[in-house]
Formats: C-alpha cells, sequence, structure tokens
C-alpha cells in the first residue's frame, strides 16, 4: 500500500492529457445551451485545440514516464504510442465531421464532447497497467461511442447501429468483466505485473481449469472489441449503420486502443499463460481474415465493404498477436497506424461523397469520380492501394513486418495463408478503383460539391501520412520497437 | 524503405503484370490493360530509382541480395547483383521500357488483331519481356543472367511474330529464333568452359579468381581462356545482332513498332554488350579476343551503315543503323573502354528509342506506310514528331552538345589511343560516322521535306498523333540531349559530371583493363590529338548531313541510286542472306548428298515448320485457354464466392439474436476447446 493516496504532481502531470480533455468536454457541454445554432463551429475549434493541446501535453508527459496513481496507470513508450494515435484519429474525425453535420443541420457540442470522453477512455485504456482501470477505460469509451452511434436520433439507420453495438457490447464488456472477476478470484490481484508474478510462481500455480476460464471470458471481451472471429457479427451493422465520420473514428480510435489494451493483456500479466491463448489467437486471427475477406467480395455498399475490410485488417493485427513475441508486438502496433490513417483517410472521402443524409455510399455512386474530381478519386485510390499493401504505401510495410515476424517466429502456415488473403483483398480493393475511372458518371445525379476544407485537410493528411510510413517505415518502427521492449 | 535489400522486387512487378494480364486479360477492360501494363514498369523504374540513389550512398557501390540457393550443382543462386553497371542497366531498361510502354498505349489502342485478342497478349508479352531482361542485368552469375537471356529471346519472338497471320511476320520469327540459337549455343559453350575454369558462375566470384593472379594473360597465344572468351562473345554476337549473325535483326522489323523500339533498340540487343562489359575481368586476360572483338565491331559497324545508305523503309534504315551502333559498343570493348562501351549504350537507347518511336508515329499518320519514297513534306502536319526526330538525328550525327556526340567521340578517341586499338579501327569508326550522319539526314529530307509524295487521300488524313505518343517523343527527345552531358570527354576540362560517371563504373571495373586505365593516363599527354580527332568527327558528321541535303533536299532526286557501281550490292545488303542461303541450307543439301538432304527436310525445315507450327500453337493455346480456362475460373470463382460467403450472410440475418447466438457458440467452441484438450 502507497503511504499517501494523494496524487503528486508529478503523477498528475502523466495524467495531464486525459484530464484536459474531460474538462474541455465539459466545457463544451457547459457551453453549448448558450451558443447560438449559427455559431456551433466553435465548439468545434474548441475540441480541435483541446485535442492539439493534449497531443502537446502527451509529448511532454513521455518525457518523464512512470507510473501513476499507485501502479494503476503506466505511462511508458506503448502507452505514448497509443495516445499519439488515439488523439491523431480524433483530430481526423472532428476535421470530417464538422461539414457533415453543419450540412445536415446537426452540428451540437454533445456531439464533440462525447467525442473527446470517448478519447479519453481510449487514452486509458492505452496507458491502464490493471485490470479495473482497463475496464473503466473501454467504459467510458464505449458509453460515449454507443450514443455517437445513435448521434443523429431521427435517422432509423442510426438508432438501430446504436441500439445493435450498446447490446452487444454489453453483453460482450459482461464477458471481460466475468474475466476479470476471474481473475481476480485465480490471482488475488488485478494488477498486470503482480498477475503476472503470481502465474509464474510454482508454488502458488493455479488450477489450469480456472485459468482456462478466465482466459476464455477475457478473450471473449477482448475480441468483441477488436471484432476478431466469432465475435464480429455486429461491425458490419454498426459501420453501416452511424454516421460516415462517426464510422471513420469507430474503424480507428477505439480499435486501435483496444489492441492496445489487448496487446498488454496478453504480453504481460497473461504472458505465462502463452500456451492457452495461442490456439484461440491462431484460430481467432484465421477466421477473421477469411471471413472478413470472403463477406467483403460481394458487398455493394461501401460503408459495409470497409466494416469487412476492417475486420479483415484486424486479422492480420491478430496474427502479429498470434506470435506473442516482442516484434510481433511492434509490427502490430506499426500495422496499427498505418491502418488507422488509411482508414480514416479512404472515409473522409467516402464522407465526402456521400454527401447529405448520406444518399450515395454505394460503390456505383463512385462511378466517374476520376474525372468528376481527380483529386478526390486519387486520395481514395492512394488509401485503397495503401489497404490492399501495394509497395511504397504504409500497408505494404504493415503487412510485410506482420508476415515477417510470424515466419521468423515459426508460424509459418499462418503467415502463408495471411498473404494469400491478402492477394484475395486485392480484388474488392480494386474493383472500387475500377468502377472510379473506368464506369461513366451516372446520368441525372445531383452535382457533387466542391469537398469541404475540413475533409480535404483530413485525406491529404492521411494520405500524407500513408505515403511517409511507406517511404520511411522505420521512423516509426524504430518506436514501436522501443516500445515494445517494455515486453520482456 | 530500404531500396537495396528489396532489388529483387524489381523485376517482379513486370512479372505480375504478365501474370495478370496473359491469364485474365480478356476479361479486362482496354483501359485497365492501359493502365497495368506500364503501371507495373512504372513501379519498377521507381524502385530502381530508389535503390540506384541509395547504392550511390554506399562506400562500396556494390550490392548483392541472395534469396536462396538455385542449382546446387553448379552453385548457382537466385541471386541479384546491383552495382553501377546494373544500375545503369535497370534504369534504361525501366526507364525507357516505361516510356515506350506509355507510347504504345496509344499506339496499339486500335489494335484488335485476330479474335480481339491482340490488345492484351502484346502487353502482357512486353511485360514478361521487361521481366526476363531486368532478370538479366540483375543477375549475380551466368546461369540466371542465362535464364533472362533465353526468356527476352522467348518474347522477342512472341513479339516479333505478333502479327501471326502476316507471313513474312512469322518468317521474320522464326529467323530471328534459330539465329538466336546458334549463339545461345555459344554462350552454353563459354559458360561451362567458365565454370570448369573458375569453379563458379557468380560474378563476384568469377572476377576474384581471374584477377587473383591465377591465370597468366594470353598474350599472343590462344588458349583455354582465350576459347572460352570467344565462346561467349559469339553468343553475344546471336544477341547483340553482329557479324556473322546479325541477318535476323533488320526482318525483326515486322513486329509493332513499339517491340522494335524497346526490344531491338534500346534494350535486348544491347544484352550482349552488357554481358561482354560484365566479363570484362575475363577479356581483360585474354587480347587476342579482345582483338577479335573490336574487329567484329568495326566491320558490322561500317557494313550495317553502308547498307543503311540506300534502303527505302524507314524502318529498315533504323534496323540497320541499329546493327552499325551495336558495334560500336563492341568497337569499344574490344579496345578496352567498357565504360565506354556501356556509356552509348545508354546514350543510344534514348535516341535511338525516340527515332523508331518517331518513324512509328510517321507510320500511324500515314496509315501504316513504311516505304519512304511514298513520304515528304509532312513537317508542319506532324510539329512534334518532326521536331523530336531532328533531335534525335542530330544527336546520333554527332553533333556537338547532343548525347550521342560524347559517347562516340569517346569510342572514336578510345579505338585511337587505346593500346588495344589502332589507325584501322578509328578510320573505320571515322568512315562509319559520316555514313551515319548521311542515311539519317537522307531518312529526314526524305520523310519531312520536299513536296508529298502519297496519294491524296493518305495525304488528306495525315494527323499527328495523340499525347500518349507525342509525350514520351518529347521526353526521349530532352534524355538524347542531356544524357549525355554526364560524360564530357576529358579536353573540356575535368568535368564534375565526367569525374562521378567514370568513378561511379570505376568499382565494376576495376583493375579490369591494364589498357584502360593506361588509356586514360595516355589521354593526358594528347589533348593535341583528341581536339584533332574531335573537329574531324564534327567536320564529317556535318558533311554527311550536307552531303544528304544536297542529293535529297526538296525531294526530286527521290530515285537516286547513291553508291554508284556498289548501289545493287547495298541494296541487296552485300547478298549476306543468299550467300547463307546457299552456304548453309542449299549448300549442304546439294554437296552433302542424301544423308544431307535428308538432314535438311527434317532438321532444318522442320525446325522452321516447326516453329511456324508452334506460333499458330502457341495462339490456339491461348485461345483455348481464354475461353475454357479463364472464363471457366471466372465463373467458378462467382460461384465460390457465393458458395463460401454463404454461412456468412446467413449469419448476417440483421436480427440481434441471430448475433448473439453466434456469440454464444462462439463461447461454447472456446469452452469444447478447453474441454477436449
Amino acid at each position: 500500500m502507497p503511504a499517501s493516496f494523494m496524487p503528486s504532481a508529478q503523477e498528475l502531470m502523466r495524467f495531464a492529457p486525459e484530464m484536459l480533455l474531460t474538462l474541455a468536454g465539459t466545457l463544451i457541454m457547459l457551453l453549448e445551451p448558450f451558443t447560438e445554432s449559427g455559431n456551433k463551429s466553435r465548439l468545434a475549434w474548441l475540441a480541435l485545440g483541446a485535442l492539439l493541446a493534449a497531443l502537446g501535453l502527451t509529448a511532454v508527459s513521455a518525457a518523464d514516464p512512470g507510473p501513476a496513481f499507485s501502479n494503476m496507470l503506466l505511462i511508458d513508450e506503448f502507452g505514448t504510442f497509443f495516445r499519439f494515435l488515439v488523439l491523431a484519429v480524433g483530430v481526423l474525425t472532428i476535421l470530417i465531421s464538422t461539414h457533415y453535420l453543419r450540412s445536415g443541420g446537426h452540428e451540437s457540442g454533445e456531439f464533440y464532447a462525447l467525442l473527446l470522453f470517448s478519447i479519453v477512455g481510449q487514452c486509458i485504456m492505452a496507458t491502464a497497467n490493471e485490470l479495473i482501470m482497463l475496464f473503466i477505460g473501454l467504459e467510458v469509451s464505449s458509453i460515449a461511442s454507443y450514443v455517437l452511434a445513435g448521434y443523429l436520433r431521427d435517422d432509423k439507420r442510426n438508432n438501430e447501429s446504436a441500439l445493435k453495438y450498446f447490446l452487444l457490447g454489453s453483453f460482450a464488456t459482461a464477458f471481460l468483466l466475468y474475466g476479470i472477476a476471474w481473475t481476480y478470484g485465480i490471482t488475488g490481484t488485478t494488477d498486470l505485473s503482480l498477475i503476472r508474478s503470481a502465474l509464474l510462481n510454482p508454488a502458488s500455480r493455479p488450477n489450469e481449469v480456472l485459468t482456462a476460464a478466465a482466459s476464455a471470458f477475457l478473450f471473449v471481451g477482448l475480441a468483441f472489441k477488436v471484432s476478431a472471429a466469432p465475435f464480429q457479427m455486429w461491425t458490419p451493422d454498426v459501420y453501416q449503420g452511424a454516421p460516415a465520420p462517426v464510422t471513420a473514428f469507430f474503424s480507428a480510435g477505439p480499435k486501435a486502443a483496444a489492441f492496445a489494451m489487448f496487446l498488454r493483456i496478453v504480453l504481460t500479466g497473461f504472458e505465462p499463460l502463452k500456451k492457452e491463448w495461442e490456439p484461440l489467437l491462431w484460430v481467432s486471427a484465421l477466421a477473421t481474415m477469411i471471413i472478413g475477406n470472403f463477406a467483403a467480395l460481394r458487398q455493394t455498399n461501401v460503408k459495409r465493404l470497409l466494416a469487412y475490410s476492417s475486420i479483415s485488417h484486424a486479422g492480420y493485427v491478430l496474427v502479429a498477436l498470434t506470435t506473442h513475441s516482442g516484434p510481433g508486438a511492434a509490427a502490430a502496433m506499426f500495422y496499427l497506424a498505418a491502418y488507422c490513417f488509411m482508414n480514416v483517410g479512404a472515409f473522409a472521402i467516402i464522407t465526402h461523397v456521400a454527401r447529405r443524409d448520406e444518399r450515395y455510399v454505394e460503390i456505383a455512386d463512385l462511378a466517374g469520380l476520376g474525372t468528376r474530381q481527380p483529386l478526390m478519386a486519387g486520395l481514395l485510390t492512394v488509401f485503397l492501394l495503401s489497404l490492399t499493401g501495394i509497395p511504397l504505401t504504409a500497408g505494404f510495410f504493415g503487412k510485410f513486418y506482420i508476415f515477417k515476424v510470424a515466419l521468423d517466429q515459426g508460424f509459418i502456415w499462418l503467415a502463408i495463408l495471411g498473404l494469400l488473403n491478402s492477394a484475395l483483398a486485392a480484388y474488392y480493393y480494386l474493383r472500387v478503383i475500377v468502377v472510379m475511372y473506368m464506369e461513366p458518371a451516372p446520368e441525372g445525379e445531383g452535382e457533387l460539391p466542391a469537398p469541404a476544407a475540413g475533409v480535404l485537410a483530413a485525406a491529404v493528411g492521411s494520405a500524407i501520412a500513408t505515403f511517409f510510413l511507406g517511404l520511411f517505415p522505420s521512423s516509426l518502427l524504430d518506436f514501436a520497437d522501443k516500445a515494445r521492449r517494455i515486453f520482456n | 524503405m530500404n531500396f537495396l535489400d528489396l532489388i529483387w522486387l524489381i523485376p517482379l512487378f513486370p512479372l505480375a503484370g504478365a501474370a495478370v494480364q496473359l491469364a485474365i486479360g480478356r476479361r479486362l477492360p482496354k483501359s485497365a490493360i492501359s493502365f497495368i501494363s506500364p503501371g507495373a514498369v512504372g513501379i519498377s523504374l521507381l524502385m530502381s530509382i530508389g535503390a540506384v540513389v541509395q547504392l550511390a550512398g554506399l562506400e562500396r557501390r556494390s550490392h548483392e541480395v541472395r534469396l536462396f540457393e538455385w542449382l546446387p550443382l553448379i552453385k548457382a543462386d537466385m541471386g541479384f547483383l546491383l552495382d553501377p553497371l546494373s544500375s545503369v542497366m535497370i534504369l534504361v531498361v525501366s526507364g525507357v521500357g516505361f516510356i515506350i510502354h506509355v507510347y504504345a498505349t496509344g499506339y496499339m489502342a486500335h489494335e484488335h488483331g485476330p479474335n480481339h485478342g491482340g490488345f492484351y497478349r502484346f502487353f502482357g508479352y512486353m511485360n514478361l519481356f521487361v521481366f526476363f531482361m531486368l532478370m538479366l542485368v540483375l543477375a549475380n552469375n551466368y546461369a540466371l543472367l542465362f535464364v533472362g537471356w533465353e526468356g527476352v529471346g522467348l518474347c522477342s519472338y512472341l513479339l516479333i511474330g505478333f502479327y501471326f497471320h502476316k507471313k513474312s511476320a512469322g518468317d521474320a520469327g522464326n529467323k530471328a529464333f534459330i539465329v538466336n540459337r546458334i549463339g545461345d549455343a555459344g554462350f552454353i559453350l563459354g559458360m561451362f568452359m567458365l565454370f570448369q575454369l573458375t569453379g563458379s558462375l557468380r560474378f563476384v566470384d568469377v572476377n576474384e579468381v581471374l584477377r587473383s593472379g591465377r591465370f597468366a594473360v594470353e598474350l599472343g597465344t590462344f588458349g583455354a581462356l582465350s576459347l572460352c572468351a570467344l565462346c561467349l562473345f559469339i553468343g553475344a554476337t546471336g544477341k547483340s545482332a553482329q557479324i556473322p549473325l546479325f541477318v535476323w535483326l533488320p526482318d525483326a522489323m515486322e513486329g509493332p513498332t513499339p517491340v522494335s523500339a524497346l526490344i531491338h533498340a534500346a534494350t535486348m540487343v544491347t544484352a550482349g554488350v552488357y554481358m561482354v562489359a560484365r566479363s570484362n575481368a575475363l577479356y581483360a586476360l585474354t587480347p587476342e579476343t579482345s582483338h577479335v572483338v573490336a574487329a567484329v565491331g568495326a566491320a558490322t559497324a561500317i557494313l550495317a551503315a553502308s547498307i543503311g545508305l540506300v534502303q527505302n523503309d524507314i524502318k529498315r534504315v533504323l534496323a540497320y543503323s541499329t546493327v552499325s551502333q551495336l558495334g560500336y559498343m563492341f568497337l569499344a570493348a574490344g579496345v578496352g573502354a567498357y565504360w565506354v562501351a556501356i556509356f552509348h549504350l545508354y546514350t543510344h537507347a534514348f535516341f535511338k528509342a525516340l527515332l523508331f518511336l518517331g518513324a512509328g508515329s510517321v507510320i500511324h499518320a500515314l496509315g501504316g506506310e513504311q516505304d519512304m519514297r511514298k513520304m515528304g513534306g509532312i513537317k508542319d502536319k506532324v510539329p512534334v514528331t518532326f521536331r523530336t526526330m531532328f533531335v534525335a538525328s542530330l544527336a546520333i550525327a554527332g553533333i556537338p552538345g547532343l548525347a550521342g556526340f560524347f559517347s562516340k567521340d569517346e569510342i572514336l578517341w578510345q579505338a585511337w589511343s587505346s593500346p588495344l586499338g589502332s589507325k584501322a579501327l578509328w578510320m573505320v569508326g571515322f568512315a562509319t560516322a559520316a555514313m551515319t550522319a548521311f542515311y539519317m539526314w537522307r531518312l529526314m529530307f526524305m520523310t519531312f521535306y520536299g513536296t508529298p509524295r502519297m496519294d491524296e487521300h493518305t495525304l488528306h488524313h495525315v494527323h499527328e498523333s495523340p499525347k500518349s505518343m507525342t509525350v514520351p517523343l518529347v521526353i526521349l527527345a530532352a534524355g538524347s540531349v542531356v544524357a549525355g552531358w554526364i560524360g564530357m570527354p576529358k579536353v573540356f576540362g575535368e568535368n564534375g559530371f565526367m569525374q562521378a560517371l567514370e568513378h561511379w563504373r570505376a568499382p565494376v571495373f576495376a583493375q579490369g583493363h591494364a589498357a584502360a586505365h593506361e588509356a586514360a593516363s595516355h589521354a593526358h599527354h594528347d589533348t593535341t590529338m583528341e581536339w584533332v580527332l574531335m573537329g574531324l568527327s564534327i567536320g564529317v558528321a556535318l558533311g554527311g548531313i550536307f552531303i544528304a541535303k544536297a542529293l535529297f533536299f526538296g525531294g526530286g532526286n527521290i530515285e537516286l541510286r547513291t553508291g554508284g557501281p556498289l548501289y545493287p550490292v547495298l541494296l541487296n545488303k552485300w547478298y549476306v542472306d543468299e550467300i547463307y542461303n546457299f552456304l548453309f541450307v542449299k549448300g549442304l543439301t546439294i554437296n552433302g548428298g542424301g544423308a544431307m538432304a535428308r538432314f535438311d527436310a527434317n532438321v532444318v525445315d522442320g525446325g522452321v515448320n516447326g516453329t511456324a507450327w508452334m506460333t499458330r500453337m502457341v495462339s490456339r493455346i491461348s485461345m483455348w485457354y481464354d475461353t475454357w480456362i479463364v472464363d471457366g475460373l471466372v465463373n467458378l470463382s462467382a460461384f465460390t464466392v457465393r458458395a463460401l460467403s454463404f454461412p456468412v450472410r446467413f449469419f448476417q440475418t440483421g436480427y440481434l439474436q441471430t448475433y448473439a447466438l453466434v456469440f454464444v457458440m462462439g463461447i461454447l467452441a472456446i469452452f469444447g476447446y478447453y474441454w477436449s484438450r
């Protein structure tokens, strides 16, 4: 027991980004009733400023790594990596959302506040070193997400999406909590490093049945959050129904944070149970890749297509996780960063093309985009090529490192099946490109307006990140490699 | 991104492109193929540039990637070597290759071919060619080089015979194939002798052994090394169209023009020069063979140039010009100036590719006409084509400031000053330069100037080519101007670029040729002589152009028979084809008696008929493949996708209850697993 429950100034500083975002979110809620309906974008600016300040504070706190609040949080390089990532996703999401909300007449402060709260939860997931803290972070993130999914109250699709997400999400969370309870029962602690030593201690080595049950429950909860098979069913429906900018956010931020949590649990506290987890991860990785890719082949709705695509990408990251190795963690981190930028970028363009009330979200609606708006089509092509894994883009190196690690660690069949899967994926990504460039624009469709500045900024920024990571992968990989050293 | 360790990927992109196009090309729209085919080469180009830039940053400019042992018996790896020599080659192959692919998308746009199959097969074969060519120049051993060597030959054969419904095209393909087989036999013999002598086929090992001093220089004798070098050179004469095996190249012009530009001007035919340069350590030890190389090069240069003087088919003039320029390259290699040979190879790639593409543009504009006697007076109607070809013709003629001048002048200077060179070699090269200027400008005047000599209808339809064709022309024209600047002669002062180039290549040719080094030091004493010779060659180039102008400007004198009494000899290409026919085909039957006759009937004719049969078979197989395999696979894959996505869609009902059910089933499966363990 620590001598004092009062956190020191040092600890508060390590927690500063989350505190700042919470304050900013609350402030936005307070200001909302006093803001004229024409001036709501000021609140967006406020949220954007808060996120940028939080990025700055994350950099400051990275200079002084260490635990906070009696070891419940651990601000290390791993956590910093994911904090940066979810904050960047937040910035991009706000850039994409403002125009979308304004054009539909739905702009209000709650949206931005909820977004900030959700990101607070994700930052906690990234840095928590203790199962209860992880759970709190997850719930903070999820509950805000459930509301965001149904943000357009009058839209049926939004309602469906929110309800499904909420019910299934609660179901999964219950399993996660049950797993935490079992773990506490076995080891007498919820601190990950203490769990690890308890599991390693031969004197107190627990019963195999008990550890298997704990592992299974935890796995179910985590697999749901990263939409891994067989717990991926909610993903297409929720992604398709939620507002497009929210889907962009869901597919990147919460998923990256959930993987951060997954990595930390699997590689620290439950590392001694490697043998128990490996077959689960192996089968789930393979099934996730196959289900995601095969289902994506026949989709006609772009949002649904990208939903299945995001399932398959979770499968690739699970391949890295299956290896239970430090290099695997680094590869997974790199992949998630690459994936966040290319996926949010793709959704930015989809948001733009979908227009008000999302009337244009079929693949066919993209026909002729190459001639109508060459810049937008070019950017989407970059993101799709990167999702395919074409060299010179981030996606290539993401896959390259993951399959290399899998081969190095002896998961040869998994790597081969994964490679075949990623070859198959080229089909549905290229189909979209073909439609954009080689089919004439449909007749009698409304004029496609010029892209909003925010969407353009988000898409260009993501494209720059995609190319940068594709050309200089070592810049990020070195960082990820340093960060993964905590898993030894 | 570490491009250096990824050089093995460079050839794979065109291979993937070829695979996609040949496998499912018939189902793809033309626009998709026009995108995939140049795109694949474009990615190789980007990766090549990246790798070369990174190589330049290395202390030791040589990087080898060995993937796995490929043929344990002869210790050959699946390995790739990037050094200054292969750097130049991959940049030429992927750079010029990319430009020509773009051009071809415009040139072949109206190509339907028999069974509408032409377009995708053409681009599939072109990508396949680039793959083999990149394998050839990136290989780290002779065996893998030979794979590329045979592969480019195969693609060349397929592309020459592309219009296989045209008999002359099929015949030309067969001729190229058979003549090249003779050369290849020499290559294989040479390769195995080299393995016997040095115990390895890996370039680095072979050079190390040859330079270790284990073998004495075979000066004045003709030993095993000399024989080995000679065999390899015979291989080179086949691929690079030198005496005595040059006869196939002019006929190869039956293929589509982009093929002539890519394969029969810029890349494949230079493979022999590359191989000799790659083997420079061997040739350094065998001055007698080097003499043969220089003599054959010089003789080919002047013989082909003389034939070029009187030809009337625009592509044939360029074909003989190519043979002649390749002769220059071997002349340089033969006198020990390998880097100069490669320098000329590199500048030649630009202006010769440009000339062929320009000729293609002219032919395109005239609705397929290739006879220069039916051209004339179109320079204002095809301004871009005219101006770019104008630049290229100046470049090849050796007008100072353009690419061809620097490399050609350097060759002439090396022929004069190198210890292996001689005044006679210089004289031959000098005379060839005069002829080159003449026949090129004869071509220009006959094609573009004077009054139109085609019929009214054709004249009416003369038009400039589309952007996809003219933009490549402009890029190559820019290259024809600036490409030579990196190799300014030393007499212009210690030029940074020249130093860069020579030092760049130095590691490959390190101690390669004592002679070359002597020549370099020699050069410093003799700048006056170099100035004089340079002046002479400029003079002779201008002279050639003016004579051509006097005779052909205005087009009034189009039937003029230059060459005096030699005219019929030149027009009939020194009767080489007839002589070969007499000696090797008829000669054997008449004088060799019945056995020989049977040999001829069964083997030679059989071979010829066989290859013709093969062409037809290839096309028939490809049609069968398209109908049954491709269409079948497409239907099958649609079925598979539907079948496999069925379970997914079956559960993806949209009902929450179903989802929760699957969720629980998943949990039960996990517990079931733990239970049964």
